[in-house]
């Protein structure tokens, strides 16, 4: 079968970051804090469960009437001098954004977290144009000067010790070494602090979109996206289409559900709504508020009823910070915006099936992110019917002719007895091949003895019970 | 437009077979009109019913996230309050906007005051010590403060200064957040201010080996004073 | 009462011990055992795989066989939840979902049906070792299994059960990703033995005989002295 470079890629991280084991218990502990932190005030909820199917159900909504809560939104928006953009495409996304920041002539750009600014490869398009962009959260600012990818939507820096971010400071910014994470985070404001007040151009995401009133929501703990989106005189908000949220009050829930699965918090420091420019009667805020809806193929997801709730997704991170696979190859294995549970659903449906599957296979289907998950999305079945329709759409021809090999043996317990039989005078011999190129279990024995087949078989025992 | 229609276009013929509503295996069913939204207080933190729990459990709230609250017995205490933090840090210009309990308890202060009503420079209001506001509410549930763009002087006031004095009243605190929501709308609605915040403790970071700072770029200290 | 007891292909073939114990923990309490000799497997790895129709052609034959059971106890948490949970997707839109969904609710796991359907608590077991107990996934997530086999261990005379951290965390197996995606299997098999060495365990038990196959399978490699057992075994220890 020929691999994909996505899925060789994959295999190839993977390989390196489980043998790592400065950075599985980096990883292990850093989530053991979370675990603890998000159980205790999960457990502050009179009834997290039925919370949980409350979230599923108000997103259900949301999804399933898409068409009405998106022009909803829009029309609101728009009533209080809200420019609203529609992009199909990433490519369109950038476009759009780069129009308004040419025609503002911006020399300068501050950002707060924007996983769709990720996706569209926003960054990178704003600076081949020649303009100064700068991360404002502080892991997405260690991880920007560091030239990498956020590891973890949440926690973008999760991988990284005290000590090499401050070598990355001493390099990058001339600082003295410390290794108290406080002075690192006053150097970060320090820097910050002029940008935000210089900038022309504030560039944020949204957690949420309310249709009922027209705004976004914003969750934050740094106060970044608040700075962000006050100081600059244009603000532009990137958002996917499927951030709607109906009402208002359905923040009351869905605020701390995303608190607390996500960071475990019962709220994060700031949880902001903003909805419109500068309105008669403020003393200060943007002149401009633009919203730039992102669909990039999250129609098409859409149109799959059996995994549609993936878009229910509020973006909290639980299932990452669950996921045994995701805490040993960690967020750069993915090699997509998306990672854990919930980034092996999405992104063969944003990105390619055939290209992508290999995040479907990649699970134990232990099903830890699907109990986890504050909406109720079916995460870990989702994984299962993406590699259905996989193979159904190329099957792998000496896949199909193996399990076509193995019906018939399964289903004829002769030939399975027979099987086993020879399976016991085979094991004898095995060693002599066991994890070398010609043998067929090597991808099990290359880290593991084989099983034995027991000398008398169950099915034997039974027979001479008689 | 075109981009617009085509994207509404997508999602109506995606929409038009239903999806099974969650913790449902199987056919889908009509989600009946919000009644499980209805319930949303019921599944959120305790709260208590009187006065006297509902402040003691904003106080444990607020101490949990390292705000300061302070409940002053009565108004005339309040610029002395002031003038006691002023002191303590040593604070030489302050922030502030005009308002009923702002006003008084500022000029007693005897320091510059930038008032934000008229606009400002963000450099002179970088330049303050602190940022005093009032506030919509405060939430007991989640040890929260309620501000807008028009109850607490803008934007950037309640953010921009590395200390954030909020000046509530007693009657401001509330049970929880539905509650809250339903203030706002009462309040506002449907001209709402172009922000709505809701502050929970100061501006706090753990990017950094998940290890607890203050004042990561919001304040680095929150003080509330309830009369 | 007459009881069908499903029998996964690799406790059939390397774990019996495990498969006998069952047969004879439910003979004592006066059953009668129906094995079904023509079934093998319940055709979870071509599922895994995503060979829906090749595991409909495996999964048909139990279908046909157990569909007329009073009772079918299957000695596995992941098989159990592959005949009990996913049938009915398997077979979701063809002709047989009734029968899935009708043979889904006969299905038990073993230490489910003991607990919940006979109520068994002692079973005059003598196991004299500290053991540690991991949660099989499907057993966990897909069947509600925590509290039954630990119930079921608290009777067995001798017994030190000592919880391991982490012990619902996934120890790796998940059928063919051991094989497609090793290296990852392989570190969560690590992270599994390594909890449930810092019990001080002798034995790791569990209700699921392919984790411990895996789990085993690294402990051998590595020499490390550690045992894995199936409760059934454990159960009928005397």
């Amino acid at each position: 079968m020929s691999i994909t470079r996505e899925a060789s890629e994959f295999k190839k991280a993977a390989a390196k970051l489980t043998k790592d084991l400065r950075h599985r218990s980096l990883i292990r502990n850093a989530l053991k804090k979370y675990e603890v932190a998000r159980n205790a005030k999960c457990s502050l909820f009179q009834d997290w469960q039925a919370a949980r199917q409350t979230a599923a159900e108000i997103k259900w909504d949301a999804i399933n009437h898409l068409d009405s809560h998106l022009a909803e939104f829009a029309r609101n928006l728009e009533a209080h001098g809200t420019h609203v953009h529609w992009a199909d495409t990433a490519a369109r996304a950038r476009e759009i954004i780069l129009k308004i920041v040419r025609e503002k002539k911006a020399r300068s750009i501050i950002k707060s977290k924007v996983m769709t600014g990720e996706e569209i490869h926003l960054n990178k398009a704003l600076e081949d144009e020649g303009f100064d962009v700068v991360e404002s959260d502080l892991g997405e600012y260690i991880v920007q000067l560091r030239h990498e990818a956020p590891y973890h939507f949440v926690f973008p820096a999760m991988h990284l010790t005290r000590g090499e971010i401050s070598d990355l400071f001493a390099r990058e910014l001339g600082t003295a070494p410390t290794d108290s994470p406080e002075e690192l985070t006053m150097i970060a404001r320090r820097v910050l602090r002029g940008k935000y007040i210089a900038a022309d151009i504030g560039i944020s995401g949204a957690n949420f979109g309310i249709a009922e009133t027209g705004m976004i929501s914003i969750t934050e703990n740094e106060g970044n996206a608040r700075l962000t989106c006050a100081l600059p005189k244009v603000h532009i908000a990137l958002m996917g289409i499927e951030k709607i949220l109906p009402r208002l009050a359905d923040l009351a829930l869905f605020l701390p559900m995303l608190g607390a699965a996500g960071a475990g918090q019962m709220l994060t420091a700031y949880n902001t709504m903003y909805g419109g420019p500068r309105q008669p009667g403020e003393p200060d805020g943007p002149e401009e508020f633009h919203v730039v809806l992102l669909d990039n193929n999250r129609t098409g997801l859409l149109a799959d009823p059996e995994q549609r709730d993936a878009l229910h997704c509020i973006r909290c991170g639980a299932c990452l910070n669950v996921c045994p696979i995701y805490k040993n190859i960690g967020g750069h294995s993915y090699g997509t915006t998306y990672q854990g549970p919930i980034g092996s659903v999405i992104t063969p449906h944003l990105r390619g099936l055939q290209q992508w599957k290999h995040l479907a296979f990649a699970s134990s289907l232990c099903g830890a992110c699907t109990q986890t998950c504050p909406v109720k999305i079916n995460l870990h079945h989702h994984l299962l019917q993406s590699r259905r329709n996989a193979i159904a759409q190329k099957p792998v021809w000496w896949e199909k002719i193996a399990f076509d090999c193995l019906s018939f043996l399964f289903n004829h317990a002769g030939l399975f007895s027979l099987g086993m039989k020879l399976g016991r005078i085979g094991q004898v011999f095995h060693p002599l091949i066991k994890n070398t190129r010609f043998d067929p279990a090597s991808a099990w024995t290359r880290s593991r003895e084989l099983p034995r087949v027991a000398p008398q078989t169950f099915r034997e025992w039974w027979q001479n019970r008689k | 437009m075109n981009e617009r229609e085509n994207i509404l276009g997508r999602i109506r013929k995606a929409i038009r077979v239903p999806a099974p509503v969650p913790g449902t295996h199987g056919p889908s069913r009509p989600v009946s009109e919000r009644e499980s939204a209805a319930d949303i207080p019921e599944w959120l933190p305790r709260v208590g019913d009187t006065f006297g729990e509902r402040l003691a459990l904003f106080r444990a709230n607020a101490s949990d996230l390292k705000a300061d609250f302070v409940l002053l017995d009565s108004p005339e205490q309040l610029p002395v309050k002031l003038r006691e933090i002023a002191a303590a840090e040593g604070w030489k210009k302050v922030a502030t906007h005009s308002n009923a309990l702002t006003d008084g308890a500022c000029a007693a202060l005897g320091l510059p005051v930038l008032r934000t009503d008229a606009g400002f420079e963000p450099q002179d209001m970088e330049s303050c010590d602190a940022g005093i506001s009032a506030c919509d509410a405060l939430i007991a549930q989640t040890g929260s403060v309620l501000v807008t763009s028009q109850s607490a002087g803008g934007r950037a006031l309640s953010v921009l200064p590395p200390h954030h004095v909020v000046l509530a009243r007693r009657e401001q605190l509330l049970a929880d957040l539905p509650a809250a929501f339903a203030l706002l709308q009462a309040k506002y609605a449907p001209a709402y201010p172009s922000l709505i915040s809701f502050i929970t403790g100061p501006s706090r970071t753990g990017d950094i080996e998940r290890i607890l700072v203050l004042g990561a770029h919001g304040p680095k200290k929150l003080t509330i004073i309830c009369l | 009462m007459k009881i069908t007891l499903f029998i996964p292909c690799f406790m059939d073939a390397c774990f019996p011990k495990a498969g006998a114990g069952a047969v004879e923990i439910l003979e004592r309490l006066g059953h009668t055992i129906d094995y079904p000799r023509e079934l093998t497997c319940c055709g979870q790895p071509a599922f895994n795989s995503g060979y829906w129709p090749e595991a409909r052609e495996v999964a048909v034959k139990v279908l046909d066989r157990l569909g007329n059971s009073e009772a079918v106890v299957i000695v596995s948490g992941s098989c159990g939840a592959m005949i009990k949970n996913f049938y009915p997707e398997l077979f979701a839109g063809t002709e047989n979902e009734a029968r899935a969904r009708d043979l889904s609710a006969k299905c038990h796991e073993f230490t489910d049906f003991l607990v919940s359907r006979l109520g068994a608590g002692d079973l005059g077991a003598r196991f004299p070792h500290r053991v540690t107990f991991h949660d099989g996934c499907h057993g966990l997530r897909e069947l509600g299994i925590k509290q039954q086999p630990r119930k079921l261990l608290a009777h067995v005379r001798g017994l030190e059960l000592v919880e391991m951290g982490e012990a619902e965390s996934c120890c790796g197996f998940g059928g063919t990703f051991s094989a497609k995606f090793p290296m990852i299997s392989t570190a969560m098999g690590e992270n599994k033995y390594g909890s449930a060495l810092e019990t001080g365990a002798e034995y790791i038990v569990s209700n699921d005989s392919s984790c411990l196959m895996h789990v085993q399978g690294l402990l051998d490699r590595q020499g490390i002295p550690l045992k894995t057992i199936h409760i059934a075994e454990v159960l009928n220890s005397r």
